[in-house]
Protein backbone atom coordinates (compact mmCIF):
# COMPACT_ATOMS: atom_id res chain seq x y z
CA UNK A 1 0.00 0.00 0.00
CA UNK A 2 1.38 3.77 -0.84
CA UNK A 3 1.50 6.24 1.31
CA UNK A 4 -0.90 7.75 -1.31
CA UNK A 5 -3.37 5.74 -1.34
CA UNK A 6 -3.68 5.33 2.80
CA UNK A 7 -4.25 9.34 2.84
CA UNK A 8 -6.66 9.29 -0.05
CA UNK A 9 -8.70 6.18 1.34
CA UNK A 10 -8.51 8.35 4.81
CA UNK A 11 -10.47 11.26 3.29
CA UNK A 12 -12.75 8.91 1.72
CA UNK A 13 -13.79 6.82 5.13
CA UNK A 14 -13.83 9.91 6.82
CA UNK A 15 -16.77 11.58 4.87
CA UNK A 16 -18.33 8.42 4.60
CA UNK A 17 -18.79 8.00 8.41
CA UNK A 18 -19.79 11.70 8.68
CA UNK A 19 -23.14 11.07 7.20
CA UNK A 20 -24.94 14.14 9.10
CA UNK A 21 -22.44 16.24 7.18
CA UNK A 22 -23.03 14.61 3.96
CA UNK A 23 -27.02 15.55 4.29
CA UNK A 24 -25.80 19.05 5.65
CA UNK A 25 -23.99 20.15 2.70
CA UNK A 26 -25.99 18.95 0.17
CA UNK A 27 -28.69 21.54 1.76
CA UNK A 28 -26.64 24.55 1.06
CA UNK A 29 -26.90 23.54 -3.11
CA UNK A 30 -30.65 22.37 -2.68
CA UNK A 31 -31.49 25.68 -1.05
CA UNK A 32 -29.87 27.87 -4.28
CA UNK A 33 -31.57 25.33 -6.90
CA UNK A 34 -34.69 25.99 -5.43
CA UNK A 35 -34.85 29.15 -4.40
CA UNK A 36 -32.85 31.07 -7.50
CA UNK A 37 -34.03 28.13 -10.02
CA UNK A 38 -37.73 28.48 -9.08
CA UNK A 39 -37.48 31.98 -7.66
CA UNK A 40 -35.32 34.12 -10.55
CA UNK A 41 -36.81 31.67 -13.61
CA UNK A 42 -39.58 33.90 -14.51
CA UNK A 43 -37.68 37.09 -14.64
CA UNK A 44 -34.77 35.00 -16.49
CA UNK A 45 -37.51 33.74 -19.07
CA UNK A 46 -38.85 37.12 -19.36
CA UNK A 47 -35.42 38.73 -20.23
CA UNK A 48 -35.33 36.63 -23.16
CA UNK A 49 -32.59 34.04 -21.51
CA UNK A 50 -34.51 30.56 -21.86
CA UNK A 51 -35.24 27.96 -18.15
CA UNK A 52 -32.61 29.45 -15.18
CA UNK A 53 -33.05 26.07 -13.90
CA UNK A 54 -31.23 24.45 -16.62
CA UNK A 55 -28.98 27.45 -16.98
CA UNK A 56 -28.04 27.60 -12.81
CA UNK A 57 -27.83 23.86 -12.81
CA UNK A 58 -24.11 23.45 -14.03
CA UNK A 59 -23.24 26.66 -11.82
CA UNK A 60 -24.95 25.00 -8.59
CA UNK A 61 -22.72 21.89 -9.24
CA UNK A 62 -19.45 23.91 -9.62
CA UNK A 63 -20.43 25.64 -6.27
CA UNK A 64 -20.71 22.61 -4.59
CA UNK A 65 -17.34 20.95 -5.80
CA UNK A 66 -15.87 24.22 -4.69
CA UNK A 67 -16.77 24.35 -1.27
CA UNK A 68 -16.73 20.75 -1.00
CA UNK A 69 -12.80 20.65 -2.00
CA UNK A 70 -12.04 23.94 -0.26
CA UNK A 71 -13.46 22.60 2.97
CA UNK A 72 -11.72 18.94 2.68
CA UNK A 73 -8.43 20.59 1.70
CA UNK A 74 -8.50 22.84 4.75
CA UNK A 75 -8.94 19.94 6.80
CA UNK A 76 -5.58 20.05 7.42
CA UNK A 77 -6.26 22.79 10.28
CA UNK A 78 -8.38 19.84 11.74
CA UNK A 79 -5.51 17.44 11.78
CA UNK A 80 -3.32 20.33 13.18
CA UNK A 81 -5.73 21.24 15.58
CA UNK A 82 -6.04 17.58 16.95
CA UNK A 83 -2.54 16.65 16.45
CA UNK A 84 -2.83 14.12 13.82
CA UNK A 85 -0.28 16.29 11.59
CA UNK A 86 2.20 15.91 13.59
CA UNK A 87 2.18 12.08 12.55
CA UNK A 88 2.30 12.44 9.41
CA UNK A 89 4.63 15.36 9.47
CA UNK A 90 7.31 13.47 11.20
CA UNK A 91 6.97 10.20 8.97
CA UNK A 92 9.86 9.32 6.67
CA UNK A 93 7.73 9.63 3.75
CA UNK A 94 8.51 12.61 0.83
CA UNK A 95 5.87 15.46 2.23
CA UNK A 96 4.85 16.00 -1.64
CA UNK A 97 3.25 12.43 -1.45
CA UNK A 98 1.00 13.21 1.91
CA UNK A 99 0.14 16.32 -0.19
CA UNK A 100 -0.65 14.49 -2.99
CA UNK A 101 -2.87 11.70 -0.60
CA UNK A 102 -5.18 14.61 0.71
CA UNK A 103 -5.81 16.63 -2.20
CA UNK A 104 -6.80 13.56 -4.15
CA UNK A 105 -8.58 12.15 -1.30
CA UNK A 106 -10.33 16.08 -1.26
CA UNK A 107 -10.84 16.00 -4.74
CA UNK A 108 -12.77 12.89 -5.00
CA UNK A 109 -15.32 13.96 -2.23
CA UNK A 110 -15.95 16.88 -3.89
CA UNK A 111 -16.59 14.91 -6.94
CA UNK A 112 -19.16 12.52 -4.85
CA UNK A 113 -20.67 15.92 -3.60
CA UNK A 114 -20.80 16.94 -7.30
CA UNK A 115 -22.39 13.91 -8.44
CA UNK A 116 -25.52 13.59 -5.65
CA UNK A 117 -26.32 17.58 -6.49
CA UNK A 118 -26.28 16.57 -10.16
CA UNK A 119 -28.54 14.35 -9.54
CA UNK A 120 -31.12 16.69 -7.42
CA UNK A 121 -30.80 18.82 -10.36
CA UNK A 122 -31.85 15.86 -12.45
CA UNK A 123 -35.09 14.75 -10.45
CA UNK A 124 -35.49 19.12 -10.13
CA UNK A 125 -35.82 19.27 -13.94
CA UNK A 126 -32.39 19.80 -15.44
CA UNK A 127 -31.18 17.89 -18.45
CA UNK A 128 -28.63 17.60 -20.76
CA UNK A 129 -28.18 18.40 -23.89
CA UNK A 130 -25.72 16.06 -25.47
CA UNK A 131 -25.16 12.56 -23.56
CA UNK A 132 -22.24 12.22 -25.30
CA UNK A 133 -20.61 15.14 -23.62
CA UNK A 134 -21.01 13.57 -20.36
CA UNK A 135 -17.70 12.32 -19.88
CA UNK A 136 -16.50 15.98 -20.72
CA UNK A 137 -18.20 17.70 -18.38
CA UNK A 138 -16.96 15.18 -15.42
CA UNK A 139 -13.49 16.18 -16.66
CA UNK A 140 -14.36 19.54 -15.91
CA UNK A 141 -15.84 18.70 -12.33
CA UNK A 142 -12.56 16.85 -11.63
CA UNK A 143 -10.45 19.75 -12.60
CA UNK A 144 -12.48 22.25 -11.09
CA UNK A 145 -12.02 19.47 -7.73
CA UNK A 146 -8.45 19.06 -7.69
CA UNK A 147 -7.35 22.72 -8.29
CA UNK A 148 -9.49 24.01 -4.83
CA UNK A 149 -8.24 21.17 -3.22
CA UNK A 150 -4.76 21.96 -4.14
CA UNK A 151 -6.06 25.44 -2.48
CA UNK A 152 -7.27 24.49 0.66
CA UNK A 153 -4.37 22.49 1.13
CA UNK A 154 -2.07 25.14 0.52
CA UNK A 155 -3.96 27.70 2.75
CA UNK A 156 -4.06 24.86 5.07
CA UNK A 157 -1.01 24.95 5.52
CA UNK A 158 -0.21 28.39 5.23
CA UNK A 159 -2.67 29.41 8.05
CA UNK A 160 -2.37 27.81 11.47
CA UNK A 161 -5.42 28.28 13.53
CA UNK A 162 -9.61 27.53 12.46
CA UNK A 163 -10.05 31.55 13.03
CA UNK A 164 -8.30 31.98 9.15
CA UNK A 165 -10.98 29.30 8.11
CA UNK A 166 -13.71 31.78 8.17
CA UNK A 167 -11.71 34.61 6.49
CA UNK A 168 -10.85 32.73 3.79
CA UNK A 169 -14.25 32.07 3.78
CA UNK A 170 -15.42 35.21 3.44
CA UNK A 171 -12.66 36.99 1.83
CA UNK A 172 -11.69 34.41 -0.97
CA UNK A 173 -14.23 31.44 -1.50
CA UNK A 174 -17.26 33.79 -1.57
CA UNK A 175 -16.19 36.07 -3.83
CA UNK A 176 -14.36 33.08 -5.75
CA UNK A 177 -18.28 31.50 -6.09
CA UNK A 178 -19.64 34.87 -6.72
CA UNK A 179 -17.85 36.06 -9.67
CA UNK A 180 -17.53 32.88 -11.43
CA UNK A 181 -20.73 33.41 -13.59
CA UNK A 182 -22.49 29.88 -11.60
CA UNK A 183 -25.41 32.39 -11.18
CA UNK A 184 -25.51 34.70 -13.52
CA UNK A 185 -24.11 34.85 -17.77
CA UNK A 186 -21.07 36.32 -17.67
CA UNK A 187 -21.53 38.55 -20.99
CA UNK A 188 -22.84 42.17 -21.23
CA UNK A 189 -20.94 42.98 -17.95
CA UNK A 190 -19.75 46.68 -16.97
CA UNK A 191 -16.32 46.69 -17.81
CA UNK A 192 -14.60 46.11 -14.34
CA UNK A 193 -16.51 43.15 -13.37
CA UNK A 194 -15.93 41.35 -16.76
CA UNK A 195 -12.17 41.60 -16.21
CA UNK A 196 -12.47 40.32 -12.67
CA UNK A 197 -14.83 37.35 -13.60
CA UNK A 198 -11.67 36.93 -16.13
CA UNK A 199 -8.97 36.06 -13.23
CA UNK A 200 -11.54 33.94 -11.34
CA UNK A 201 -10.42 30.21 -11.86
CA UNK A 202 -13.64 29.02 -10.72
CA UNK A 203 -15.70 31.23 -13.94
CA UNK A 204 -13.28 28.75 -16.42
CA UNK A 205 -14.44 25.40 -14.68
CA UNK A 206 -18.44 26.77 -14.82
CA UNK A 207 -17.92 27.80 -18.29
CA UNK A 208 -16.43 24.13 -19.26
CA UNK A 209 -19.71 22.50 -17.16
CA UNK A 210 -22.04 24.75 -19.04
CA UNK A 211 -20.64 24.33 -22.14
CA UNK A 212 -20.35 20.31 -21.99
CA UNK A 213 -24.02 20.13 -20.04
CA UNK A 214 -26.07 22.45 -21.54
CA UNK A 215 -23.85 24.14 -24.84
CA UNK A 216 -23.32 27.38 -23.85
CA UNK A 217 -20.15 28.96 -23.99
CA UNK A 218 -18.31 31.80 -22.61
CA UNK A 219 -14.65 31.66 -23.38
CA UNK A 220 -14.44 28.62 -25.23
CA UNK A 221 -13.62 24.79 -24.08
CA UNK A 222 -9.88 25.18 -25.12
CA UNK A 223 -9.75 28.38 -22.83
CA UNK A 224 -11.38 26.45 -19.93
CA UNK A 225 -9.23 23.69 -19.88
CA UNK A 226 -6.07 25.56 -20.32
CA UNK A 227 -6.56 27.87 -17.70
CA UNK A 228 -8.08 25.05 -15.32
CA UNK A 229 -4.91 22.86 -16.02
CA UNK A 230 -2.19 25.56 -15.63
CA UNK A 231 -3.99 26.94 -12.47
CA UNK A 232 -3.97 23.37 -10.98
CA UNK A 233 -0.44 22.80 -11.78
CA UNK A 234 0.62 25.83 -10.00
CA UNK A 235 -1.25 25.69 -6.90
CA UNK A 236 0.18 21.95 -6.42
CA UNK A 237 3.68 22.87 -6.45
CA UNK A 238 2.57 26.16 -4.29
CA UNK A 239 0.78 23.52 -2.25
CA UNK A 240 3.84 21.22 -1.83
CA UNK A 241 5.86 23.66 -1.14
CA UNK A 242 4.08 25.35 1.57
CA UNK A 243 3.35 21.58 2.98
CA UNK A 244 6.79 20.95 3.28
CA UNK A 245 7.79 24.05 5.10
CA UNK A 246 4.88 23.51 8.08
CA UNK A 247 6.75 23.12 11.40
CA UNK A 248 4.66 21.95 14.58
CA UNK B 1 23.48 8.75 18.22
CA UNK B 2 22.48 11.70 19.58
CA UNK B 3 24.73 15.23 19.48
CA UNK B 4 23.66 18.65 20.31
CA UNK B 5 26.00 21.92 20.61
CA UNK B 6 24.75 25.28 21.72
CA UNK B 7 21.26 24.57 21.00
CA UNK B 8 18.96 27.94 20.92
CA UNK B 9 15.56 28.14 20.52
CA UNK B 10 13.61 31.47 20.16
CA UNK B 11 9.93 32.33 20.51
CA UNK B 12 10.01 35.83 19.11
CA UNK B 13 11.70 37.17 22.77
CA UNK B 14 11.08 33.90 24.48
CA UNK B 15 14.00 31.84 24.91
CA UNK B 16 12.85 28.50 25.35
CA UNK B 17 16.18 26.44 25.05
CA UNK B 18 18.91 28.47 26.27
CA UNK B 19 22.57 27.24 24.63
CA UNK B 20 22.10 23.20 25.60
CA UNK B 21 24.66 21.28 24.91
CA UNK B 22 24.75 16.67 25.17
CA UNK B 23 25.09 13.73 24.03
CA UNK B 24 23.42 10.60 23.85
CA UNK B 25 25.41 7.55 22.80
CA UNK B 26 24.08 4.54 20.85
CA UNK B 27 21.80 1.65 22.62
CA UNK B 28 21.70 4.20 25.63
CA UNK B 29 18.50 5.25 27.72
CA UNK B 30 18.91 9.27 28.64
CA UNK B 31 15.93 10.87 30.63
CA UNK B 32 15.58 14.71 29.97
CA UNK B 33 13.76 15.92 33.02
CA UNK B 34 13.02 19.22 34.42
CA UNK B 35 9.81 21.13 35.22
CA UNK B 36 6.71 22.65 33.53
CA UNK B 37 7.50 24.79 30.80
CA UNK B 38 11.73 24.26 30.66
CA UNK B 39 11.84 23.12 27.21
CA UNK B 40 12.28 19.40 26.97
CA UNK B 41 9.54 19.05 24.00
CA UNK B 42 10.92 21.90 22.20
CA UNK B 43 14.46 20.15 22.24
CA UNK B 44 12.63 17.00 21.02
CA UNK B 45 10.46 18.95 17.82
CA UNK B 46 13.88 20.01 17.09
CA UNK B 47 15.49 17.17 16.97
CA UNK B 48 12.57 15.25 14.94
CA UNK B 49 12.02 17.72 12.42
CA UNK B 50 9.16 19.47 13.53
CA UNK B 51 11.02 22.70 13.88
CA UNK B 52 13.85 24.77 13.02
CA UNK B 53 16.56 25.65 15.91
CA UNK B 54 17.15 29.27 15.83
CA UNK B 55 20.95 28.13 16.26
CA UNK B 56 22.90 25.37 17.32
CA UNK B 57 23.74 22.27 16.06
CA UNK B 58 22.22 18.66 16.17
CA UNK B 59 23.58 15.37 14.84
CA UNK B 60 21.00 12.23 14.85
CA UNK B 61 23.04 9.10 13.52
CA UNK B 62 25.62 11.73 12.38
CA UNK B 63 22.72 13.52 9.99
CA UNK B 64 21.53 17.30 10.53
CA UNK B 65 17.62 16.99 10.52
CA UNK B 66 17.51 20.11 8.99
CA UNK B 67 19.57 19.30 6.01
CA UNK B 68 18.43 15.96 5.76
CA UNK B 69 14.65 15.69 7.20
CA UNK B 70 13.93 12.69 5.67
CA UNK B 71 17.40 10.22 6.67
CA UNK B 72 16.47 11.39 9.69
CA UNK B 73 12.93 10.75 10.14
CA UNK B 74 13.76 6.81 9.03
CA UNK B 75 15.97 6.56 12.14
CA UNK B 76 13.44 7.58 14.91
CA UNK B 77 10.15 6.82 16.31
CA UNK B 78 8.46 9.05 18.83
CA UNK B 79 5.32 9.37 21.11
CA UNK B 80 4.21 12.48 21.52
CA UNK B 81 3.15 14.32 24.33
CA UNK B 82 0.27 15.88 22.52
CA UNK B 83 -2.42 13.56 21.04
CA UNK B 84 -1.56 12.81 17.57
CA UNK B 85 -4.12 10.25 17.01
CA UNK B 86 -7.13 10.39 13.86
CA UNK B 87 -9.82 10.27 15.90
CA UNK B 88 -12.40 9.44 12.78
CA UNK B 89 -10.30 6.19 12.47
CA UNK B 90 -10.53 3.12 14.17
CA UNK B 91 -7.73 1.79 16.51
CA UNK B 92 -6.42 -0.67 13.64
CA UNK B 93 -6.64 1.95 10.73
CA UNK B 94 -4.29 3.98 12.97
CA UNK B 95 -2.22 1.50 13.27
CA UNK B 96 -2.05 0.71 9.79
CA UNK B 97 -1.66 4.28 8.77
CA UNK B 98 1.52 4.15 10.83
CA UNK B 99 2.77 1.08 9.19
CA UNK B 100 2.74 2.30 5.95
CA UNK B 101 4.68 5.97 6.92
CA UNK B 102 7.11 3.54 7.85
CA UNK B 103 6.86 0.93 5.69
CA UNK B 104 6.79 -1.93 7.55
CA UNK B 105 5.94 -5.10 5.34
CA UNK B 106 2.54 -5.64 5.38
CA UNK B 107 2.66 -9.30 7.29
CA UNK B 108 4.80 -7.77 9.85
CA UNK B 109 2.41 -5.23 10.21
CA UNK B 110 -0.75 -7.12 10.69
CA UNK B 111 0.94 -9.10 13.27
CA UNK B 112 3.01 -6.56 15.44
CA UNK B 113 -0.32 -4.29 15.40
CA UNK B 114 -2.55 -7.79 16.71
CA UNK B 115 0.51 -8.22 19.37
CA UNK B 116 0.95 -4.66 20.20
CA UNK B 117 -2.64 -4.08 20.74
CA UNK B 118 -2.94 -7.15 23.45
CA UNK B 119 -0.18 -6.10 25.09
CA UNK B 120 -1.97 -2.79 25.55
CA UNK B 121 -5.29 -4.32 26.11
CA UNK B 122 -6.89 -2.64 23.06
CA UNK B 123 -7.43 -5.05 20.80
CA UNK B 124 -11.14 -6.01 21.75
CA UNK B 125 -11.79 -2.49 20.97
CA UNK B 126 -9.85 -2.31 17.60
CA UNK B 127 -12.59 -1.59 15.05
CA UNK B 128 -13.77 1.40 17.27
CA UNK B 129 -13.05 5.33 16.39
CA UNK B 130 -10.26 6.38 18.68
CA UNK B 131 -12.51 10.11 19.27
CA UNK B 132 -14.63 7.13 21.43
CA UNK B 133 -11.86 6.09 23.77
CA UNK B 134 -10.79 7.31 27.41
CA UNK B 135 -8.16 9.23 27.25
CA UNK B 136 -5.88 6.74 28.90
CA UNK B 137 -6.80 4.47 25.96
CA UNK B 138 -5.92 7.12 23.78
CA UNK B 139 -2.49 6.90 25.31
CA UNK B 140 -2.05 3.33 25.18
CA UNK B 141 -2.68 3.27 21.57
CA UNK B 142 -0.36 6.72 20.65
CA UNK B 143 2.46 4.15 22.37
CA UNK B 144 1.15 1.21 21.03
CA UNK B 145 1.39 2.76 17.31
CA UNK B 146 5.04 4.55 17.95
CA UNK B 147 6.40 0.48 19.25
CA UNK B 148 5.11 -0.66 15.53
CA UNK B 149 8.01 -0.09 13.55
CA UNK B 150 11.65 -0.68 15.21
CA UNK B 151 13.37 2.80 15.16
CA UNK B 152 16.62 3.23 16.09
CA UNK B 153 16.10 6.19 18.49
CA UNK B 154 12.82 6.00 20.17
CA UNK B 155 11.55 9.49 21.44
CA UNK B 156 9.19 9.18 24.19
CA UNK B 157 7.51 12.92 25.46
CA UNK B 158 6.03 11.91 28.92
CA UNK B 159 4.74 8.64 27.53
CA UNK B 160 3.30 7.84 30.81
CA UNK B 161 0.99 10.86 31.23
CA UNK B 162 -2.11 9.24 32.55
CA UNK B 163 -1.72 5.86 32.52
CA UNK B 164 -2.55 3.45 35.53
CA UNK B 165 0.70 1.61 37.34
CA UNK B 166 -0.65 -1.42 34.93
CA UNK B 167 0.40 0.04 31.77
CA UNK B 168 3.11 2.53 33.06
CA UNK B 169 5.24 -1.06 33.87
CA UNK B 170 4.09 -2.85 30.95
CA UNK B 171 5.43 0.31 28.90
CA UNK B 172 8.97 0.67 30.42
CA UNK B 173 9.04 -3.35 30.52
CA UNK B 174 8.74 -3.25 26.44
CA UNK B 175 11.09 -0.18 26.33
CA UNK B 176 13.59 -2.00 28.46
CA UNK B 177 12.93 -5.08 26.22
CA UNK B 178 13.47 -3.49 23.16
CA UNK B 179 16.71 -1.64 24.31
CA UNK B 180 18.42 -4.23 25.65
CA UNK B 181 17.37 -7.09 22.48
CA UNK B 182 17.24 -4.37 19.60
CA UNK B 183 20.00 -1.85 20.70
CA UNK B 184 17.26 0.95 20.78
CA UNK B 185 18.82 4.31 21.63
CA UNK B 186 15.91 5.70 23.95
CA UNK B 187 15.54 9.39 24.65
CA UNK B 188 12.50 10.53 27.59
CA UNK B 189 10.47 12.79 29.28
CA UNK B 190 8.69 12.18 32.50
CA UNK B 191 7.57 13.63 35.29
CA UNK B 192 8.29 10.62 37.69
CA UNK B 193 11.16 10.53 39.06
CA UNK B 194 10.71 6.35 40.28
CA UNK B 195 10.20 5.87 36.02
CA UNK B 196 13.36 8.06 35.66
CA UNK B 197 15.17 5.67 38.29
CA UNK B 198 14.23 2.54 36.85
CA UNK B 199 15.03 2.90 32.98
CA UNK B 200 17.36 5.75 32.49
CA UNK B 201 21.09 4.77 32.40
CA UNK B 202 21.79 8.54 31.94
CA UNK B 203 19.47 12.12 33.17
CA UNK B 204 20.19 15.39 32.09
CA UNK B 205 18.22 18.00 34.33
CA UNK B 206 16.79 21.25 32.33
CA UNK B 207 15.36 24.20 33.76
CA UNK B 208 14.49 27.43 32.07
CA UNK B 209 15.52 26.20 29.05
CA UNK B 210 19.36 25.44 30.45
CA UNK B 211 21.04 22.41 31.60
CA UNK B 212 21.50 22.31 34.97
CA UNK B 213 23.12 18.90 35.79
CA UNK B 214 23.60 15.72 34.01
CA UNK B 215 24.90 11.94 34.89
CA UNK B 216 23.51 8.59 36.24
CA UNK B 217 21.03 8.67 38.80
CA UNK B 218 23.23 8.25 41.45
CA UNK B 219 25.42 10.57 40.39
CA UNK B 220 23.04 12.82 40.82
CA UNK B 221 22.26 11.79 44.50
CA UNK B 222 25.32 12.13 45.41
CA UNK B 223 26.30 15.58 43.74
CA UNK B 224 23.42 16.77 45.88
CA UNK B 225 23.42 14.80 48.73
CA UNK B 226 19.82 13.87 48.88
CA UNK B 227 18.40 9.39 49.53
CA UNK B 228 16.11 9.67 46.60
CA UNK B 229 16.19 11.22 42.70
CA UNK B 230 12.96 13.76 43.38
CA UNK B 231 15.07 15.26 46.32
CA UNK B 232 18.02 15.85 44.15
CA UNK B 233 15.51 17.08 41.54
CA UNK B 234 13.77 19.42 43.47
CA UNK B 235 17.50 20.82 44.93
CA UNK B 236 18.61 21.15 41.39
CA UNK B 237 15.80 22.75 39.93
CA UNK B 238 14.27 24.62 43.50
CA UNK B 239 10.78 23.89 44.91
CA UNK B 240 8.56 26.73 43.62
CA UNK B 241 5.90 26.10 41.18
CA UNK B 242 6.04 27.22 37.62
CA UNK B 243 3.46 29.53 37.38
CA UNK B 244 3.86 29.22 33.67
CA UNK B 245 2.38 25.85 33.24
CA UNK B 246 2.23 24.11 29.97
CA UNK B 247 -1.51 24.74 29.98
CA UNK B 248 -1.83 28.72 30.49
CA UNK B 249 1.74 29.15 28.30
CA UNK B 250 -1.13 27.07 25.38
CA UNK B 251 -3.70 29.29 26.33
CA UNK B 252 -1.43 32.71 25.83
CA UNK B 253 -0.30 31.77 22.45
CA UNK B 254 -4.27 30.34 21.19
CA UNK B 255 -4.93 34.48 22.69
CA UNK B 256 -2.04 36.10 21.28
CA UNK B 257 -2.83 34.09 17.72
CA UNK B 258 -6.51 35.22 17.53
CA UNK B 259 -5.62 38.33 17.65
CA UNK B 260 -3.13 38.29 14.71
CA UNK B 261 0.61 38.36 16.61
CA UNK B 262 1.82 35.24 15.18
CA UNK B 263 5.10 34.37 15.56
N1 LIG C 1 5.10 27.50 19.48
C1 LIG C 1 5.44 28.19 20.60
N2 LIG C 1 5.30 29.52 20.63
C2 LIG C 1 5.64 30.21 21.74
N3 LIG C 1 6.12 29.68 22.87
C3 LIG C 1 6.29 28.34 22.89
C4 LIG C 1 5.95 27.53 21.76
N4 LIG C 1 6.21 26.24 22.07
C5 LIG C 1 6.69 26.26 23.34
N5 LIG C 1 6.74 27.51 23.84
C6 LIG C 1 7.22 27.90 25.17
O1 LIG C 1 8.49 27.34 25.36
C7 LIG C 1 8.66 26.92 26.71
C8 LIG C 1 9.09 25.47 26.73
O2 LIG C 1 8.00 24.67 26.35
P1 LIG C 1 8.12 23.08 26.25
O3 LIG C 1 6.87 22.59 25.68
O4 LIG C 1 9.38 22.73 25.57
O5 LIG C 1 8.21 22.70 27.79
P2 LIG C 1 8.34 21.25 28.45
O6 LIG C 1 9.66 21.20 29.12
O7 LIG C 1 8.04 20.21 27.46
O8 LIG C 1 7.20 21.35 29.56
P3 LIG C 1 6.13 20.26 30.07
O9 LIG C 1 6.77 19.48 31.14
O10 LIG C 1 5.04 21.11 30.62
O11 LIG C 1 5.73 19.46 28.89
C9 LIG C 1 7.34 27.20 27.41
O12 LIG C 1 7.45 28.39 28.13
C10 LIG C 1 6.36 27.35 26.28
O13 LIG C 1 5.35 28.26 26.62
MG1 LIG D 1 6.64 18.85 27.19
Amino acid sequence: MSVIYVLWLRELKRYIRSRAQIVASLGQPLLYLVALGFGLGPVFQKAGQGNYVQFVAPGIIAMTVLFSSIFSGMGLLWDRQFGFLKETLVAPVPRVEVMLGKVLGAATVAMIQGLLVAIVCFIAGFRVVDVKAVPAALLFMGLIACLFSALGTAIGSAIENIQGFQLVMNFLVMPIFFLSGALFPLSNLPGVLSVVTRLDPLAYGVDGLRTTLIGISHFGLAADLSVLVVITTILLFTGSYLFSKIQA
Amino acid sequence: MIQVKNLVKKFGEFTAVDHISFEVGRGEIFAFLGPNGAGKTTTIKMLTTLLRPTSGTLEIDGLDPGAHPNEVRKRFGIVFQDPSLDGDMTAWENMEIHGVFYHVPRKVRVERTEQLLRLFELWERRNDQVKLFSGGMKRRLEIARGLLHTPKILFLDEPTLGLDPQTRNQLWTHVKYLNQTEGVTVFLTTHYMDEAERVAQRIAIIDHGKIVAEGSPEELKRQTGKESLEDAFLVLTGSTVREESATNADQMRQMAKMWGNRR
